[in-house]
């Protein structure tokens, strides 16, 4: 339809209110309480517009602009002296209590408010009066507050209790002393709280992670990166200066992360500061005290040419390194650094989403499913994200019923809000223990992981699934089968979810059975499966043995030396396993970035460049293959894993990697070699891509000190790195517009300094951004014969006298091995060495609360404490996995408890 | 025609007219008080230091030879950890000052730097920080400012009323 | 050649490459004067060692030939200027008998030489391959030859006037009365001509720094440059000895002096009427010089011609 915008036509879709129309069609409106995820509420009065009747209305109307509808042949204006007026007073009241800040705050030269300040010309402060103020509160280690900013803008509650059913954050007392903040000082709960430094369109929350090593926003080196904390691969922009990471932030990426990311994702960088960092090539014991990177890698070249090597990859390297490791060792010779259990979720998954004919959602089609059936999954603590789109989509239908009931749109927030209440969509969430999401469910069902999988084969079943008919359920579970089994039916988008968390293979099998039946019944099933790393499904699509095969290859003397790529093995496989690998390996050659238990252990150390100093890509569980690039180019050896191998080979004369230089060499290589992979020549520009003939711009114009920043070293500034792999350039000369969707590397619009300019990005607000959403499915069902479905359901979980079956717990702070390194994460990850059993399995074997217990782990005795959880079932105990020094590592596992 | 003439011979007069050349060094050049010279980290009223690190000076550095890193002290004031100005780039045009929120950063009247070595005209803090408040005695930006700091609370601060009590039903 | 002409070849080698090195000092410090400043006076005796230091800075500085350059002519763009010049003082009688040719076509000579001085800047300018050069080079071209025209033309006044092309006979013919009487016309379209020939301000076009960086000689440093620097100085030195030896009498003067001295001062009043030219003038713009050259000086100096003609005519009758 056409509206017209100071007399000017314009087309624009319908359903959208005046202010996403303007913002959408580029034009420059001031907004606060407005939120393109959040919606309208009308509550700052900043985005005032003039509406008129017709043609000859010279009167015209002040309307706000985020809570009128667009109809066609509407006639606004956004100029006009009233509108203009009336916006440059609202902003002027909102200032009177805004503190004068801007040079100790945050958020300045990022912040929404200075930036519609400039856009009104509201530049003096005529109030005359005193200015308001607030006690901060310590809100933990990721938010500072500072309540004084606040200019009631209301957007911090509604994200956080709205949109991310957070609790205890809320707005006290009245009128003009409203106040933003928790009832008491305390660590914000919620997982997703580091967004209030975002959403806040001012200082009020910021980013305390960057407050302490803090830069502006201008001064940053970015670059486009994905997120390495789950494997969702949500989309982030990090910034570096002087040589360390400063800071993440949300990367608008319209089919994954959206405007959100959560705490790990966003906190969890500060590994890549860390005092743990390998820094130079070392070969053990130390010879002749040298470091020399050549002579390292020439004696590394000796050691692979004449040992009979073999290499293990790793879920957290980029698929290029892995490929390379792979093609320098030989591909009989890599091995899968996972855990055997991890592999065989992982290689489960992809057989269910690549030869299923079920598809996998991305995370924003996810957000939009009608019924929600999680099986097996603490979504909230395994994929955090993911749980925040199972909220949203727990709200679709309340919100649409109440939309056909009183006629509002979507956006308009508070209608919608006061006529769901506290209805859900229908969510039914199968667990052993209580996850953060059971507020939404409509049923949950409790149990060992064996008997939940039971019930979702049973759902399959009933759904019409080819498989044994499984028996022994009682009436309640089959009448609640049948419940799940009904509604699912019903559904127009149904999301099954399930993944690694429970560690229980027959969840995800229950569940790809339950969305092929769905699938097979004409509806449209999504299937969503978690994955414990970034690069799982990368590593799992390359290929490779099993961790438990290279030690029997070492074992048997087939091999003698090991290289290890980003991977600390003692995460892998319990301890002793991996002891007996570097018994019998002469040679570990280990290429990784921090030092850990196996750093300890290896004879040459290799440093690698994390996700901010190298390039590479990952595949996320949805099978969408992403780009990260190199924000900085370290000091020391420090480079991308990938390149070291080329290296080694090249020393090694390894033909398979010959005339390999850079990413787009090896990228080359990774599709010729695996035909799967062939569309990741089109997942980003080449290296000689460019606009106008220029780079891509790592660094904003406004980046200040390039000739101070190095001057205590030498006054002659040395000339600036070169990126040969990627188009972006590390310095601030290069090409100003918008650059293409891959390679945004922060967002930025004149006159938009905060991550707010995204909204000139998108194609449409809240929509794709321009040029298409970066990243490419490698994963599509399969469509063509019927699904081969998991026949046999697991048997009934039955306690072994004597013995414990151990299940993993994973936790959002802790489980993750590198966002551990930051302190704020590290201090609210829980205790790692309980041992959660059911009371009276503790009373049965006389066991106190709060003792010790030992178990024998494969004839090795390692030491618990042991800790009653009445939701554990008799014979089932947990462990919170991935804990650094947790003594049981590969899990579920089970273990004979000794007196 | 005529006035090139003149111009001529108006510009040959000047053979007899006063020289105004300083005889530098012999002779110095008075400097008014806002001559953009040597540049200086200044302090407030109470000691403190007066910058808060917020790299508005470096932003608006034409040259970019300004170079900090913001940090906060245990009692709540922002400062640079370090702070480096390369002379050797400066061209003294004084944006720093202009940008500077706090006064922190003067130009002061002394243009007496030159060095045989390039890497002396590197300055650090250390060379920077003076122990006085330079042309705008009396201005202490946290009693301006919101924020807390050690030894001027919440609502201590000028124009501000003492801290809300949230509690209150008050009108 | 007898020993007397190396004497003189030698002594006017020698005290013309010195005035001209001595120039960027005298101008210097003529500018100063004019400007209410000191100039360079900190070197030497009055600064006149700034000398020494700019030639020293000159030879020491990194003698750069631009990659984009044709290399063997921008090479030889610097001499051709120094050389031309010099040839023309070949036939400035600077004494009775101190003149290094005393050619009959004395005259005529000067004006090839002063003309072969063009190709410097053209040969300069194209050589640097740069926009600014050759602009430069391009205006200086149609400039110099423009103006060698009603040079020539106003020359010949005096020539029609003492019958002769030779330099030292005119000299001689002014024994009587300077030309500068008779010839005022002449003379000043001669002076005009001789600034524009030397290409100095007000008629620097072909350098003209506030639009063209420094014009054809842009590209040029160390000693190339030096030697575009020297050609300029010797050139506003030969117009000015041209000048007093067409105008002013050359050597002649009383008695007291001896005549080399009588040219010299008068010689140097006239450089500094150049330099004065430079303090206080403003450059025009190209066309209105080429304006004034064609439309003006052109007709001016044919009339000027045409009137000294007929009147020496009438007079012999």
């Amino acid at each position: 339809m056409t509206i017209y915008i100071d007399n000017k036509p314009y087309e624009v879709k319908p359903g959208k209110n005046l202010l996403e129309a303007c913002l959408e069609l580029g034009l420059n409106l001031p907004y606060f309480c407005w939120h393109p995820a959040l919606g309208s509420v009308g509550a700052c009065r900043q985005c005032a517009v003039k509406v008129f009747k017709d043609e000859d209305d010279k009167t015209g109307r002040l309307v706000m602009g985020c809570m009128e509808p667009v109809r066609d042949n509407l006639r606004l204006s956004i100029e006009d002296p009233g509108a203009k007026t009336f916006r440059d007073q609202v902003i002027g009241w909102l200032m009177t209590n805004h503190p004068h800040d801007c040079a100790v705050c945050d958020e300045g030269g990022s912040c929404h408010l200075q930036d519609m300040t400039v856009m009104t010309g509201h530049t003096y402060r005529n109030y005359r009066f005193s200015k308001r103020t607030f006690e901060n509160q310590d809100l933990g280690p990721f938010i500072s507050h500072e309540m004084n900013r606040c200019i009631q803008c209301y957007r911090c509650v509604r994200f956080y209790k709205d949109y991310a059913g957070g609790k205890d954050l809320n707005v006290f007392a009245a009128h003009n002393h409203v106040y933003f903040g928790r009832c008491e000082n305390g660590t914000l709960e919620s997982e997703f709280s580091g967004n209030l430094a975002e959403v806040c369109p001012t200082g009020v929350f910021t980013d305390k992670t960057l407050h302490s090593h803090y830069t502006r926003k201008w001064d940053m080196t970015w670059a486009p990166s994905v997120c390495q904390g789950c494997s969702l691969g949500c989309n982030t922009s990090a910034g570096e200066r002087y040589g360390s990471l400063r800071q993440i932030t949300n990367r608008y990426n319209g089919e994954v992360n959206g405007y959100f990311l959560c705490d790990r994702g966003r906190f969890g960088y500060e590994f890549v500061n860390s005092d743990q960092r390998i820094l130079q090539a070392a070969i053990r014991p130390h010879y002749n005290g040298t470091t020399n990177k050549d002579h390292i890698l020439e004696q590394v070249a000796q050691k692979v040419k004449n040992g009979r090597t073999i290499g293990i990859g790793s879920p957290r390297a980029s698929l290029e390194s892995n490929y390379a490791l792979k093609l320098l060792v030989g591909e009989d010779n890599f091995y899968l650094g996972m855990s055997d259990t991890d592999h065989d979720h992982t290689s489960l998954a992809l057989k269910i989403l690549r030869d299923g004919p079920a598809r996998t959602p991305s995370m924003q089609e996810a957000a939009k499913a009608d019924v929600v059936f999680i099986l097996g999954e603490d979504l909230t603590n395994t994929a955090p994200m993911l749980a925040l789109a199972v909220r949203q989509a727990a709200q679709h239908k309340p919100e649409s019923d109440a939309m056909g009931d009183i006629h509002v749109a979507a956006w308009q927030d508070a209608a919608v809000r006061e006529a769901v209440q506290d209805k859900h969509g229908p969510v039914y969430i199968f667990h052993t223990v209580p996850t953060k999401l059971d507020e939404l469910a409509e049923d949950i069902h409790r149990g060992a992981p064996e008997q939940l999988a039971r019930l979702g084969f049973a759902i399959a079943q009933m759904l019409g699934a080819d498989i044994v008919p499984v028996t022994g359920l009682s009436q309640e579970d089959a009448a609640l089968a049948e419940k799940i089994a009904a509604a699912l039916m019903t559904a127009e988008h149904p999301l099954i979810i399930s993944g690694y968390g429970s560690g229980c293979d027959h969840m995800m099998k229950a569940a790809a059975n339950i969305a092929w039946a769905l699938q097979q019944k004409g509806r449209n099933p999504m299937l969503s499966l978690t994955l414990p790393e970034v690069n799982s499904m990368g590593l799992e699509i390359l290929g490779g043995h099993r961790l438990d095969t290279a030690l029997d290859v070492l074992r048997q003397g087939d091999a003698d030396t090991v290289i290890v790529l980003e991977n600390d093995l003692y995460r892998r496989a319990d301890p002793h396993i991996i002891d007996e690998i570097f018994l019998h390996a002469q040679d570990v050659i280990l290429i990784d970035h921090l030092y850990n238990r196996t750093a300890e252990k290896a004879t040459v150390l290799l440093p690698a460049g994390t996700f901010a100093e190298a390039d590479g890509t990952v595949v996320n569980n949805e099978g969408r293959a992403q780009r990260f690039y190199q924000v900085f180019v370290p000091k020391g050896d420090m480079q991308e894993s990938w390149r070291w191998c080329l290296q080694i080979a090249e020393k090694a004369g390894i033909t398979a990697l010959q005339g390999l230089r850079n990413l787009d060499d090896i990228d080359l290589a990774l599709t010729n070699g695996m035909p799967s992979l062939e569309p990741l020549q089109q997942l980003a520009p080449h290296a000689g891509f460019r606009i106008n003939g220029q780079r891509i711009p790592r660094e904003p114009h406004r980046y200040s000190g390039r000739t101070a920043i190095l001057a205590n070293e030498n006054v002659s500034e040395p000339k600036p790195a070169e990126d040969v792999d990627t188009p972006l350039s590390f310095t601030m000369e290069g090409y100003r517009g918008e650059p293409p969707s891959p390679l945004i590397p922060f967002f930025w619009s004149p006159g938009w300094n905060s991550v707010q300019s995204v909204n000139k990005y998108q194609q449409e607000i809240g929509g794709h951004l321009h040029g298409g959403d970066p990243g490419i499915r490698l994963l599509e069902p399969h469509l063509n014969g019927g699904p081969h479905y998991f026949h046999e359901a697991p048997d009934t979980f039955v306690p072994i006298p004597g013995h414990v079956h151990i299940m993993p717990l994973y936790h959002i702070y802790g489980s993750e091995e590198l966002s551990m390194y930051t302190p704020g994460i590290a201090q609210q990850a829980g205790e790692f060495c309980c041992l959660y059993l059911n009371p009276e399995d503790l009373a049965q074997w006389n066991i106190a609360p709060g003792n010790w217990v030992t178990i024998d782990l494969d004839h090795h005795a390692c030491r618990l404490v042991a800790t009653p959880n009445h939701w554990m079932p008799r014979g089932l105990g947990a462990v919170s996995a991935g804990m650094p020094h947790s003594p049981v590592v590969d899990l579920p596992v089970c273990v004979k408890l000794q007196a | 025609m005529f006035s090139l003439l003149r111009s001529m011979w108006l510009v040959f007069l000047h053979t007899f007219h006063k020289r105004e050349t300083y005889q530098y060094p012999e002779e110095k050049a008075p400097l008014p008080a806002r001559w953009r010279g040597r540049i200086a980290l200044t302090r407030d009223p109470d000691g403190g230091e007066r910058c808060v690190g917020c790299y508005l000076c470096a932003a608006a550095c034409p040259v970019d030879c300004i170079s900090l890193q913001a940090t906060e002290a245990p009692d709540g004031r922002r400062y640079p950890s370090f702070f480096r100005i390369n002379f050797s780039r400066c061209i003294f045009c004084g944006f720093c000052e202009e940008a500077c929120p706090t006064y922190a950063i003067q130009l002061l009247p002394d243009f007496e730097m030159a060095e045989y070595d390039r890497q002396n005209l590197v300055y650090e803090k250390e060379d920077l920080l003076i122990n006085s408040q330079g042309k705008y005695p009396g201005y202490n930006y946290y009693r301006v400012a919101g924020m807390a700091i050690e030894g001027k609370d919440k609502g201590e601060a000028q124009h501000e009323e003492p801290p809300v009590n949230i509690k209150s039903l008050l009108p | 050649m007898e020993a007397h002409y190396w004497w003189v070849i030698g002594g006017v080698l020698f005290t013309l490459l010195n005035t001209a090195a001595g120039l960027i000092w005298l101008e210097r410090r003529m500018l100063a004067l004019w400007q209410d400043r000191y100039g360079p006076n900190r070197a030497g005796p009055f600064g006149i060692l700034i000398v020494l230091a700019d030639t020293l800075k000159l030879f020491f500085k990194e003698d750069w030939i631009p990659p984009f350059a044709d290399k063997v002519v921008f090479v030889f763009a610097p001499a051709v200027v120094v050389a031309s010049v010099l040839m023309a003082f070949a036939v400035v009688p600077f004494g009775p008998n101190i003149v290094v040719a005393d050619m009959n076509i004395g005259i005529l000579f000067f004006l090839a030489m002063s003309s072969l001085g063009v190709y410097s800047i053209v040969l300069g300018g194209w050589a640097s391959n740069n926009k600014y050069a050759l602009l430069g080079a391009m205006r200086g071209a149609s400039q110099m030859i423009s103006y060698e025209v009603f040079m020539g033309l106003a020359l010949m006044g005096t020539v029609v006037l003492s019958g002769t092309f030779n330099l030292g006979k005119i000299v001689e013919a002014q024994r009587g009365m300077w030309y500068i009487f008779p010839q005022l016309l002449g003379f000043l379209i001669f002076f005009i001509a001789g600034i524009a020939e030397t290409h100095r301000l007000p008629f620097d076009i072909p350098e003209a720094e506030s639009e063209l960086v420094a014009g054809f000689h842009s590209e040029y440093s160390g000693m190339k440059f030096g030697m575009f620097f020297i050609g300029e100085y010797l050139g506003i030195t030969l117009i000015s000895s041209m000048i007093v030896t067409l105008y002013f009498g050359g050597w002649l003067g009383p008695a007291f002096l001896p005549g080399v001295i009588w040219f010299i001062l008068k010689t140097f009043v006239f450089i500094s009427v150049f330099i004065l030219l430079r303090a206080s003038m403003p450059r025009p713009r190209y066309d209105q010089l080429m304006e004034y050259g064609w439309k003006v000086l052109f007709p001016l100096s044919l009339l000027n011609l045409l009137g000294t003609a007929a009147i020496k005519l009438l007079i012999d009758k």
